[in-house]
């Protein structure tokens, strides 16, 4: 089915993300690691326009944002989809991974980047968004249903980047007692085996939020 | 309820919900337009909408799609058989998917800058915008449309802004047509079309709005 690259970055959830797609329909690829302090010509040769990873290079072309190539993915290699094919099931979960991406990784990231009363609001924000993310999952075990979906995907920070940032920064969001059915949906979700083998080493990223916890802001 | 099969909760100045009149008018959908009192949401938007309670949203057989982009991309999915918006090829799909998400991050944020702020920050908005705005010239390239031969995804996506063009020229100070004339070539060529003409309000009624808008909210 041709050529597969993409420019990533091993601590990057968005990155991650394409990588979790690709591996989950058994699509070879080449990953090339960036260093997003010091962006290599390939880069921003590919991706001009906002000069990010993850990019996905398919015989050469292009494709930027995460979402958009976890469409491309699913439309271009049809083995275990990750969207719904029902035109309004689609929506749906179109709908939530914007809603993740929109509304509850930015609350998240504002908790780890503000201190004292901001810290405080945004603490206060994730709760009602990551609540209104809970009450969608229901009783089902993944948001895709009984296996793993675009929206699992797209929530990747919920399910394991914030468990090492909580640790980093010592605060509690996301517990058994406030989240019940989020909690278990995040054990369910690193034990399987799609996701858990996609994850950066734990560690290391325990490590990189540590030494930037009093650094300028976090660069993609 | 009258038992329309499709009801669109919508506000006549705002551009996400003209994306919508104009997907449902080029597929040639019956509908029910209901105008919202954004001051005073109705009790059908917040049941709708409860997430965001904002416009626009499609209702279909009873069924809420929230999100313009959303909507847009349902509309061409689960009416695909007359006036498809989205090309069939997933790499077309993609690149125009990234567009459509690009107007999304850009246009409105830095239009909405250019009526509300002065000074700097108006300054800085502007020049975004145009390099915004010529980014996607260049993308339109010598096509009639940004979907090639025929009216597409990001034709729907971009144009409902043309009719704030006046308004941000207006508070702005500044012409959009001086810096990008061959956008707004495109612009008019697409206000030719009937499902544009009915979806796209009367400039100098948008910027009556703005003016409304600038004294409710207390902005010089």
């Amino acid at each position: 089915m041709g050529e597969v690259k993409l420019l990533g970055s091993w601590g990057s959830p968005f990155s991650r993300r394409v990588e979790m797609a690709l591996k989950h329909k058994g699509v070879e690829y080449e990953f090339i690691d960036e260093d997003l302090a010091n962006k290599s010509p390939l880069l921003l040769q590919y991706n001009p326009v906002h000069k990010k990873v993850p990019v996905l290079l398919h015989n050469g072309k292009p494709i930027a944002e995460s979402v958009v190539i976890l469409e491309y993915i699913d439309e271009t290699w049809k083995t275990n989809p990750i969207f719904p094919k029902h035109p309004y099931e689609k929506a749906m979960a179109r709908f939530w991974a914007k809603f993740i991406d929109e509304k509850c990784n930015p609350a998240i990231w504002q908790i780890i980047w503000s201190r004292d009363k901001e810290r405080d609001k945004a603490i206060e924000e994730a709760i009602v968004h990551l609540k209104t993310l809970e009450n969608e999952l229901k009783d089902k075990k993944f948001f895709g249903g009984e296996t793993i979906g675009v929206v699992d995907i797209v929530a990747n920070l919920i399910g394991f980047w914030l468990g090492v940032m909580q640790e980093a920064t010592g605060i509690e969001l996301v517990t058994k007692e406030r989240f019940p059915i989020l909690s278990n949906w995040i054990d369910e979700y690193v034990s399987c085996s799609v996701i858990k083998e996609n994850l950066p080493p734990r560690e290391k990223l325990l490590e990189a939020f540590k030494s930037r916890l009093n650094a300028p802001a976090w660069k993609y | 309820m009258a038992n329309a099969e499709v009801v669109l909760l919508d506000f006549w100045p705002s551009p996400f919900g003209m994306r919508v009149r104009i997907a449902l008018a080029e597929k040639g959908i019956k509908y029910e337009y209901k105008e919202e009192d954004l001051q005073n949401k109705s009790a059908l938007l917040l049941q709708m909408n409860p997430v965001h309670k904002k416009i626009p949203v499609l209702i279909h057989n009873g069924k809420p799609v929230a999100e313009s982009l959303i909507a847009v991309q349902y509309i061409d999915e689960a009416w695909k058989d007359k006036a498809p918006l989205l090309p069939s090829d997933p790499y077309l799909r993609a690149q125009a998917k990234f567009w459509a998400d690009f107007v999304d991050k850009k246009i409105y944020a830095l239009g909405r800058k250019i009526w509300a702020t002065k000074g700097e920050e108006q300054e800085a908005a502007k020049k975004e915008f145009i390099e915004s705005l010529k980014l996607m010239e260049g993308k339109l390239g010598e096509k009639p449309y940004f979907g090639g031969e025929s009216f597409g995804y990001v034709d729907v996506v971009l144009v409902p802004f043309y009719s704030w063009f006046y308004a941000y020229e207006v508070f702005g100070n500044f012409s959009i047509e001086a810096e990008c004339p061959k956008l707004i070539q495109w612009a008019k060529r697409c206000s030719e079309k009937e499902s544009v003409l009915k979806s796209l309000p009367d400039h100098k009624k948008v910027h009556g709005f703005v003016l409304e808008l600038k004294k409710r909210l207390g902005i010089e």
